[in-house]
């Protein structure tokens, strides 16, 4: 029996009504009294020196309220990167300075060298026009292995090299990996290409800086999945702005898959100017300008290698990466190639040596970040291609190699330095095999041929880490944050209680599922309970949303705030029974004293707390307010396994995707038809990557897919309704609640079931093809059909 | 610049913009309705769409002035007027056809088209309507399915959750 509130239940969304009616609030529709405006002048050019900037003309322009450009910048800080690995040699990573405007050097397509403020945007735009700007063009490096060649550019003049780093995982075991490969009855190997994408979230970036010269304090309203970080970012290394004259507001946010975590020059930008200025200066993206200066996402180049022996049974890995990091460092960039992907590497595989190499490279493109899975698509990718790949070479089916090698036993330690907590491989793959209806494939076949289409089956599975993280982990890797989260639960004196959260929802549905988990704790309607997100002066300091962490690590710190309130107003219910606290019970609202009918109601409780005429002075201070925060003790491990039936045009190359199914063990549910939509979402973005998208330089780093009418977006003609299952469930063991996150999965586990279905199609018609790398567009198919 | 007047969601409005005012930037500046959206700046995502004299339109690709005289609805007129929401808003909450809800109004003003043309479209038909509306989030199912609930047709063997 389903249920229809509390944790479980398919709540329907309250911001619903808001984003319905055309009452949201998204940082564009926030307009500050008295705000100019500015508008980015930004190369055209890919890698040159600045020779001379002439703004003299645009400053005369009307309505312009000044002009700047890197030499404004010259004493304030470059954006920093918030993860410094540590290479092989034991050595730190090449960091290089990233200013807010371009100083010396532009360094990709759309890096931003002069900003003109204005009294509108038409007038900012048409004055940065008329800048002048010489630069000497300068060759550009866009290849990675080019760009680490002895010759090659430097992007930047005062590194030894375009190396950022070369790490490898774990370097002990390499030499032992190498030893297991040369006594393998078999090893496959493939090449393969996770090729940039840009996020491309519906809402494009923007920012208002605000600032109040009677209190010294600046306001950033801002795009973001995370206003706190954003505040320490650009507060402490960027502005000198001391945090507690610093706020940053994130609202309603329109999508963020990653790109909006990380702290971008516009911010700085707008935030610094305001305080300039004395007055608010807004600044909202084209898409066009989205396209060249958001973060991209992925951009690996792999070669992968798959040890077995003579029954079977994977006994090594080894992977050699090239991880574009574009021009300049993103926030989080040198985290996503290495202890995001390397430590995914085992899979939900046995696999007992494995090693792992990424060499991370400078190239005169759009610096590249986190994008939905973040190391786990590229790593789940190769994985379960070279997989596919062995059952062929092997003649064994592709479901019952992995089952061979499926983990079993949990809690399990992998050889790349995570431990599962918890699993059951054989389960969701047994789920997977009923809902995609597996055993009907072979009709679907013939029927496809009959219409003079050829038809594949696809299926791998994926297991993922997300619920980031320790912060004693992450911190030994590198990472210049901790990544816990927060809560404060206000109980209000009648009773309705406002969570404040330091995560931020930008389309998860928060402000529906987090009420759910404490009524269900209260045993109070939800309807009593709303959420605070995305105001660094309303919430307390928190990491954001990303990395599927928002229930695992944000969820938890709310219950735990909740215990904490649950504990104290047992002890007011107590003294209001005269009992004893450790007689007293909460069910459905109602404190009780165990055996008894005596209770009193949670509003009498919460009243009691703020009018304290009867209550334990002495022992207890009044109120009803606890804050907790949470820091998890290990990643969660969601898993599953997916399957993609698609058809594809023997004249023409073109793939649709007729069926795609996937079984997911996502721990405990808190909303099941806001989880289904994150996997839905997450499989449009796989599949979009298999088949449509890719984001293109050219030899001269000029970008070729600069807007929708080059990058395809996946349409809803794209796309099939989606089987989606996640009854396979066992509980996280180690958070409250019980739940993995499900946010990334189906970006994760779903482009290589649709590159196998392909690869599976054309090799059923005699095509002797191992591998076509994405997007599988329909001239790649029909060239790999023609034998090119 | 030009003088312009039309009547935006039942409510007669006038306003002075410049000849290059793009329709979009006038209800979301002017009149204050920011419902309407802006995602592209090529004309494909749809998170513009409002209905200009019963037709949709993106309102991204339309001059303000090229709206002198007409009738126009937006997002913000599409409840009723004690907030009662319309049978196809009140779908895409029932059927979760929204996450960040940015690319949503354009999304219920190309549905609510759709329907008016087509009151019982297949799946197929859906699908093919919605090409000029790009959504990042929901992967469109749900949002297929609260259109084709909203036609009245039957969607449980569609599935949920």
């Amino acid at each position: 029996m389903p249920k229809d509130s509390g944790i479980g239940a398919s709540s329907k969304r309250r911001e619903d009504i808001r984003f319905l009616t055309g009452a949201g609030n998204y940082t564009d529709d926030i307009n500050v009294y008295g705000q100019a405006y500015v508008h980015f002048l930004r190369s055209d050019v890919a890698h040159g020196r600045i020779v001379s900037i002439d703004t003299d003309a645009a400053a005369a322009m009307p309505g312009v309220v000044r002009v700047f450009t890197g030499a404004d910048f010259a004493s304030v800080g470059g954006l920093p990167c918030g993860w410094q690995v540590t290479d092989r040699f034991g050595q730190p990573m090449q960091e290089p300075a990233h200013p807010v405007l371009a100083q010396g050097k532009v360094r990709h397509v759309g890096d931003p060298i002069a900003a003109v403020v204005a009294e509108s945007p038409e007038q900012a735009r048409d004055a940065a026009e008329a800048i002048s700007v010489e630069i000497e063009e300068l060759p550009a490096v866009v290849d990675m292995k080019a760009a680490l060649s002895a010759d090659a550019p430097k992007v930047h003049d005062d590194l030894t090299s375009n190396l950022c780093y070369d790490w490898g995982f774990v370097e002990e075991n390499k030499d032992a990996v190498a030893a297991a490969f040369e006594k393998a009855a078999h090893v496959t190997t493939l090449e393969l290409v996770n090729q940039r994408l840009v996020a491309n979230p519906m809402e494009p970036r923007v920012a208002v800086g605000d600032y109040s010269r009677a209190t010294d304090e600046s306001t950033l309203y801002t795009t973001s999945q995370n206003p706190h970080v954003i505040r320490l970012l650009m507060g402490a290394f960027v502005l000198g702005i001391p945090e507690h004259k610093l706020r940053v507001v994130a609202p309603d946010v329109g999508g963020g898959f990653g790109t909006k975590i990380f702290h971008y020059a516009e911010e700085a930008f707008c935030t610094f100017a305001a305080r300039q200025l004395a007055r608010a200066v807004k600044w909202t993206s084209s898409r066009s300008e989205a396209f060249m200066s958001d973060a991209h996402g992925r951009d690996h180049v792999t070669k992968i290698e798959l040890a077995l022996d003579a029954d079977n049974n994977f006994t090594a890995l080894r992977t050699e990466t090239y991880a574009n990091m574009g021009a300049y460092l993103s926030t989080f960039a040198p985290s996503v190639p290495t202890w995001l992907h390397g430590t995914l590497m085992a899979g939900n595989y046995k696999t007992p040596l494995i090693y792992v190499n990424v060499k991370a490279v400078f190239t005169n493109t759009v610096p590249v970040d986190a994008y939905r899975g973040a190391g786990r698509p590229e790593a789940t990718y190769q994985l379960e291609r070279v997989i596919d790949k062995a059952a062929r070479e092997l003649g064994v089916d592709p479901i019952a190699l992995r089952r061979q090698n499926f983990i079993t036993q949990f809690p399990y330690a992998t050889p790349v330095a995570v431990e599962y907590d918890t699993g059951d491989y054989h389960a969701t793959m047994d789920k997977l095999e009923e809902i995609a209806d597996l055993a009907g494939f072979e009709v679907r076949l013939a029927e496809s041929k009959a219409r003079g289409k050829l038809r594949g089956l696809g299926v791998n599975c994926y297991i993922e880490a997300c619920g980031i993280a320790p912060s004693n982990l992450v911190g030994q890797l590198g990472a210049r944050a901790g990544l816990y989260e927060s809560a404060t639960v206000r109980v209000n004196a009648t009773g309705s209680i406002s969570v404040m959260t330091g995560s931020h929802s930008h389309g998860q549905g928060h402000e529906t599922a987090f009420p759910q988990v404490v009524a269900d704790m209260l045993g109070i309607d939800e309807s009593m309970i709303d959420i605070v997100h995305g105001d660094t002066a309303r919430t307390p300091m928190g990491m954001g949303t990303y990395g599927s962490r928002s229930l695992a690590v944000g969820g938890s710190a709310m219950v735990k705030a909740t215990n904490k309130i649950i504990a104290k107003a047992k002890k007011i219910a107590a003294h209001l029974l005269e009992a004893s606290e450790a007689d007293i019970e909460l069910k459905d609202g109602q404190f009780s004293v165990a055996g008894t009918d005596k209770s009193v109601a949670w509003g009498d409780v919460t009243l009691a707390a703020y009018v304290p005429h009867n209550y334990p002075l002495e022992d207890m201070e009044p109120g009803l307010e606890e804050t907790a925060f949470y820091d998890p003790s290990n990643f969660t491990y969601p898993s599953g396994a997916y399957a993609c039936e698609v058809e594809v045009d023997p004249d023409t190359g073109r793939v649709t995707v007729e069926r795609f199914a996937a079984a997911d063990d996502f721990g405990n549910i808190v909303n099941p038809m806001i989880v289904s939509g994150q996997v839905h979402g997450g499989l449009a973005q796989g599949i979009g990557q298999a088949l449509l998208e890719g984001a293109v330089y050219d030899e001269n780093g000029q970008l070729l897919t600069g807007s929708y009418m080059d990058y395809a977006m996946p349409r809803a003609s794209d796309l099939p309704f989606y089987t989606v299952d996640h009854s396979c469930s066992t509980p996280c063991t180690h958070n409250p609640l019980g739940v993995k996150g499900c946010g990334e999965a189906g970006a994760i586990g779903s482009p290589p079931a649709v590159v196998n279905a392909v690869v599976d199609a054309l090799r059923r018609q005699g095509h002797d093809i191992t591998h076509i790398d994405m997007p599988l567009s329909p001239s790649r198919v029909w060239a790999a059909m023609q034998g090119e | 610049m030009t003088e312009i007047q039309m009547t935006v969601n039942g409510k007669a409005v006038r306003g002075t913009v410049e000849g290059r005012t793009l329709l979009v930037n006038f209800l979301r500046e002017d009149l204050r309705l920011t419902g309407t959206h802006v995602g592209c700046d090529t004309s494909q995502c749809g998170a513009c769409t409002v209905h200009v004299n019963g037709v949709s339109v993106k309102a991204c690709t339309m001059l303000a002035a090229e709206a002198d005289g007409a009738d126009v609805r937006t997002i913000e007129g599409m409840a009723a007027a004690d907030g009662t929401l319309s049978n196809l808003q009140q779908a895409f909450q029932d059927h979760h056809g929204l996450q960040c809800g940015f690319c949503t109004p354009g999304m219920v003003m190309t549905a609510a088209a759709l329907l008016k043309e087509n009151p019982k479209p297949t799946e197929a038909e859906v699908r093919h309507y919605l090409e000029g509306n790009i959504c990042r989030c929901t992967g469109y199912h749900n949002i297929v399915k609260a259109i084709l609930a909203a036609s009245g047709q039957d969607v449980s063997a569609i599935a949920a959750e």
